[in-house]
């Protein structure tokens, strides 16, 4: 992994998204900075997939600017998603790494060490031959890790990573979470876990019907947070 | 072939004129599929994701032709190759290759419009993840057609059940000339015509076995991938 993030910070000024009528991200000013993960939080539908998609490159304003270390057309060659129904290559998990090694790039020479680090570091190793569409949601969401992570991003984006996973399946994801983000790896992920934002961040981003209500750091916004949507959230009041 | 020999007797001493004639045919049928798959799949997978104007244009005319008359292609393949057509120097009217030209034309469009269908649907399966990995044009392509390759089989074999049951093109280009371009379609043609109606019968129950026992072969083809490959 690399040490320096190379597009960060990434900066979005007054980015909005629309869908027809739909204003799905309505002048969202954000910077995403190096350190530790970045966790969005906020309800179904509030925009927080959509701001994941905007920040990695794949869905271009309708007004606004995003700039990846200032530079606005920046190659995503350095970021990499995971999203929340990662689809699985109708191959082996060890081809889906492979495959993930060749879109990168990599040199077909360190494939094989590439290989079997990065099945190692998502416990994977044992299922390296077994078709990726028969493993468990679990075991694919820790392929989907894998195959991001052959890019040897700067950021990684993940969507509700552990969404419907069980306890153990959950604390899988979020140890290779932390050991990614201890790597140098920006993480940058959306979730409507609480607890996990509270056991993941690094700083929050409350989203509310594709605003910004509130960004801060970990710590003091879950101590006091600043807006009536967010202590709504955190207090687990349905926030329509 | 013995004119008295029953049908069963013919398959079951295996006689050779009628081998010779199943040979031709899955030669023929099989070759015609093989340059069919060949076109028909990578346009297909091209119609499939490149978006430009008059594209439905295209798709809805693709889709058509999978209803091409055998015998208007006959007739113009026949054209083409005939004498004094453009392709008349080549030589290749009455024989199996003009058999082959005339069923891979026919072919082409049920696979190429088949193969848009499977790989438009995969598109919207796999554009997300393709499109994060930074996936070019054609490895796009390539890596849906791979992804599709248990439906593409379902293409492959509606062309060859199309090639297999065909008899207006090729009797019209390769002329049913015996122990030449005699398939077991035409033969079929030809005996019914003739009033030998057990030969026929033979003829077209060992015509649907064949078809039978390919479409199982590629069925167990197919299962055994699906359970290696997920």
């Amino acid at each position: 992994m690399r040490a320096m993030p190379a597009d960060l910070p990434i900066r979005l000024d007054d980015v909005t998204i629309r869908a027809g009528a739909v204003t799905v991200l309505g002048g969202v000013s954000l910077v995403i900075a190096p350190g530790a993960p970045t966790v969005l939080i906020g309800p179904n539908g509030s925009g927080k997939t959509t701001l994941l998609r905007v920040a990695m490159g794949l869905l271009p304003p309708s007004t606004g600017v995003v700039t990846w270390d200032g530079v606005a057309e920046a190659s995503p060659a350095r970021r990499a998603i995971v999203f929340q129904r990662p689809v699985m290559l109708r191959r082996s998990v060890e081809s889906n790494v492979r495959y993930a090694l060749n879109a990168a790039h990599i040199p077909s020479a360190r494939h094989d060490a590439r290989l079997a680090e990065l099945l190692s570091l998502v416990g994977l190793d044992a299922l390296a031959l077994r078709p990726a569409r028969k493993l468990s949601g679990g075991e694919q969401q820790r392929l989907a890790l894998a195959r991001a992570l052959a890019r040897d991003p700067s950021v990684l984006f993940l969507d509700e990573p552990t969404a419907s996973l069980d306890p153990a399946a959950t604390k899988a994801i979020e140890d290779i979470i932390r050991a990614v983000s201890a790597r140098g790896v920006k993480v940058v992920m959306a979730t409507h876990d609480l607890g996990e934002a509270r056991r993941l961040a690094g700083d929050v981003v409350v989203l509310h019907r594709g605003r910004v209500v509130e960004a801060a750091d970990a710590e003091p916004f879950f101590h006091s947070p600043q807006t009536a949507e967010a202590r709504a959230f955190l207090a687990g009041d349905l926030l329509l | 072939m013995h004119p008295d020999a029953s049908a069963l007797d013919l398959v079951l001493t295996g006689d050779p004129t009628l081998l010779a004639i199943v040979r031709l045919s899955l030669a023929v049928s099989l070759s015609a599929v093989a340059l069919a798959a060949l076109i028909g799949i990578p346009f297909g997978a091209v119609i499939a994701l490149m978006r430009f104007r008059g594209r439905e244009a295209v798709i809805v005319l693709l889709n058509a032709l999978m209803g091409l008359p055998p015998v208007v292609v006959g007739l113009a393949v026949y054209l083409l190759l005939s004498r004094s057509g453009p392709l008349g120097s080549w030589g290749l009217l009455f024989t199996p290759s003009a058999m082959v030209v005339a069923q891979t034309i026919l072919v082409t469009p049920i696979i190429a419009a088949l193969a848009r269908q499977t790989i438009e649907d995969l598109w919207t399966e796999y554009r997300d993840e393709l499109t994060a990995m930074n996936i070019g044009p054609l490895a796009r392509v390539l890596t849906l057609i791979w992804e599709g390759r248990f439906s593409l089989v379902v293409a492959l074999l509606a062309g060859f059940g199309r090639a297999a049951a065909e008899v207006g093109a090729i009797i019209i280009v390769g002329g049913n000339i015996e122990g030449f371009t005699r398939t077991m379609t035409t033969a079929i043609a030809l005996e019914t015509s003739k009033g030998d109606l057990p030969l026929a019968i033979g003829l077209g129950l060992v015509l649907i076995a064949i078809v039978v026992l390919i479409n199982a072969c590629a069925w167990l083809l197919r299962r055994a991938g699906e359970r290696l490959a997920g």
